[in-house]
């Protein structure tokens, strides 16, 4: 950190946190916090993982130095004393400039080769660092060990990069899960590791898991109030959310923080209102059709609004989970985390809601008739 | 049937004085904002004997010291995450967990980054407008009419601005402090908002259908018709947050006050505020034509 002029560490700093964050989130419902820290005059990272128990694992996942370098091989003539040599002179062009590798295959060779994306600036610099090293060697260098020394074919612009050459596939892919794990701006080293509590005080998450079951259970009852036996079917559909959406959380896995929850409820209150939607409207067909054909139809027309309402929130969904990972949006962190619980939540609602309560119902009302 | 568009005056009224208000509170008071956007500090206590984290809490909250978690670690010391603590607070807060349980060692003293940089909120602020003109264009898709869709957003502004006008009087008056659940719970509301608004719009668009019937009697018709379900859903509703409001944890009190004021601006602004202006919208048009 040292080396960074005083002015550029604390965007230095912001960089190595928000690499980290992506590191740990790769799929933005772990929902970990990650701030900076100034401690002393020495600069931290702070990284909270919930849900991680194994600290070992934890430090595996957010890697603890590899700091990436492209190097410039400077000739040293021939002197008196010494015989022709050459140094390896760093390169501005670091792991933060990188974006990605990924391991290709040569269309015309079918060899397995490395191929590089560098971010905007990082294009600019390598279009420079090649275009004086044609012919030269350019290795690249991980934690002081050179993982690579391809050599300059030509200067390269636009920002993207092959490294071929004879690799095996296991080769290649090695290289590329370095070149990824390095992209680092400056080298970072574990002071502290400690597992906690919850953050939320036991008697706070007794207290809410309490208040969220009196809530269910006051909405069931509601429901059975004011549709009988349909509210009965309701509830039931609303189980099978409930089990189906706490069954893909393990498998996923989600973490289950406050945004999670509050994009959980509100997936509820969809499902459920898709329910009450298709009663209103089962109510209102009733007076003109027999009990059958009302159902039918009742489903059929709230279907409509139904799609096109769980549509609008879908597109909600997509902006802020940014699954593209469009620049100018969010890539990360709690809010990707709310987004893609509540596109989960609208899609199991959709087959509950729809699809169970529906078939519950043509079972039920079968029976009815028997009984008639 | 209900003659509702009638009473149109009653309803910019209404929003008119809650959205006034709100607003004055949050030009006059502005919004108390929380650890995660100013940054604070962490600290580590280890206690001679436990005392548990509640008492803890209490213990420095009395002190006039923000308490945003309170951890337990392996080795039985407590983490802190604490609000801008200055040095004689810092001596404050250990004398007087001294006199809970006895000998107090600080084993760690640090001031940490604020969580949720600028950035992230500049970053969702440009993923609300791109998702209000994706939903704008959606809603004009289905219902063949940009009337429909403006209008649709401009209640979802509705809700927004009564929300956090709204938040900014609960922080004034409670303390309530605009964290990372506040801009989640916002974001909750907005598409709350728009989902009952759709379901408004389709009973529009059904009854239209080979029928003459201007957008005022269609718009009546539509709304005596899901006046049910949006009482009943509104109802499922706060039943949930007012039990989690009354017995849940303070953790999550405002996080549910809010939600539970959107949604009730929410289902009220699906009728009287987005079908409102697509009618008065539909006059105006009309007047415009004949003149």
């Amino acid at each position: 950190m040292s080396k960074i002029p005083a002015d550029k560490q604390s965007t230095a700093l912001g960089g190595v946190r928000n690499i980290i964050e992506r590191r740990v989130n790769l799929f933005g419902v772990s929902e970990p916090t990650v701030q900076t820290s100034q401690f002393q005059g020495k600069d931290r990272v702070i990284v909270d993982l919930p849900g991680v128990s194994d600290t070992q694992q934890a430090v595996s996942l957010i890697g603890q130095t590899a700091q990436l370098q492209f190097v410039e091989v400077k000739e040293i003539p021939a002197t008196k004393t010494a015989s022709a040599s050459a140094t390896l002179v760093p390169t501005n062009l670091t792991g933060a400039d990188l974006q990605s590798a990924a391991v290709k295959f040569d269309s015309q060779t079918g060899k397995p080769i490395v191929s590089l994306q560098f971010t905007n600036d990082g294009g600019k610099k390598f279009e420079d660092i090649t275009g004086r090293n044609i012919g030269k060697q350019l290795p690249i260098v991980l934690d002081n060990q050179v993982v690579s020394a391809p050599v300059v074919q030509q200067q390269i612009t636009g920002g993207s990069a092959q490294i071929t050459g004879s690799f095996t596939i296991d080769q290649a892919k090695q290289l590329a899960i370095q070149l990824n794990a390095g992209a680092l701006p400056v080298p970072v080293s574990l002071i502290q590791q400690t597992s906690v509590g919850a953050s939320l005080g036991a008697l706070s998450i007794k207290q809410s898991i309490l208040a969220g079951i009196v809530g269910a259970i006051m909405v069931l009852l509601f429901m059975i109030a004011n549709y009988g036996g349909l509210g009965v079917i309701a509830d039931i559909g609303l189980f099978i959310f409930a089990v189906i959406t706490i069954a893909l959380y393990k498998l996923i896995p989600v973490t289950v923080t406050l945004p999670g929850i509050a994009g959980f409820m509100l997936s509820v209150g969809m499902a459920l209102d898709g329910n009450i939607l298709i009663f209103e409207r089962f109510k209102e067909e009733r007076l003109i059709r027999e009990y059958h054909q009302a159902l039918e139809v009742s489903f059929g027309r709230a279907w409509n609004s139904i799609r096109d309402a769980y549509a609008a929130t879908l597109i909600t969904c997509f902006v802020l989970a940014n699954p593209l990972d469009w620049t100018f949006l969010n890539s990360s962190g709690p809010i990707r985390g709310f987004a893609i619980t509540l596109a989960l939540g609208i899609f199991i609602s959709l087959f509950t809601g729809i699809f169970v309560s529906r078939n519950l119902l043509r079972v039920f009302v079968k029976e009815g008739g028997k009984k008639k | 049937m209900i003659d509702w568009m009638k009473y149109r005056w009653l309803y910019l009224l209404i929003s008119g004085t809650v959205i006034i208000s709100g607003l004055f509170s949050l030009f006059k008071w502005g919004l108390q904002i929380g650890v995660e956007f100013k940054g604070g500090t962490s600290v580590e206590y280890k206690l001679e004997n436990d005392i548990g984290s509640d008492k803890i809490t209490s213990a420095i909250k009395q002190l006039g010291v923000e308490v945003t978690s309170i951890q337990k670690t392996q080795t039985g010391s407590y983490l802190l995450k604490l609000g801008q603590v200055d040095p004689t607070k810092r001596a404050n807060i250990q004398s007087s967990l001294q006199k809970l349980s006895g000998t107090v060692t600080e084993l760690r003293f640090e001031t940490i980054g604020p969580t949720v940089g600028p950035e992230l909120i500049r970053k969702t602020l440009y993923g609300l407008l791109l998702a209000a003109s994706g939903i704008l264009l959606w809603v004009a898709m289905q219902f063949r009419s940009f009337k429909f869709g403006i209008s649709a957003v401009l209640a979802m502004l509705h809700d927004t601005l009564v929300t956090v006008g709204m938040y900014s009087l609960f922080g004034h008056f409670f303390g309530a402090e605009v964290d990372l659940l506040f801009v989640t719970a916002l974001l909750t509301i907005l598409s709350f908002s728009v989902h009952d608004t759709i379901i408004v719009y389709d009973r529009i668009r059904e009854s239209k259908k080979g029928s003459s019937e201007d957008l005022y009697d269609l718009a009546n018709r539509a709304t005596s018709q899901t006046m049910v379900r949006s009482l009943n859903n509104t109802f499922v509703l706060v039943f949930m947050m007012v039990a989690l409001l009354l017995l849940g944890g303070a953790t999550i009190k405002w996080f549910v006050a809010t939600l539970l004021v959107g949604s009730i601006s929410g289902a009220y602004s699906s009728p009287f505020v987005a079908v409102s202006i697509l009618v008065t919208w539909d006059e105006l048009q009309k007047k415009f034509k004949k003149s």
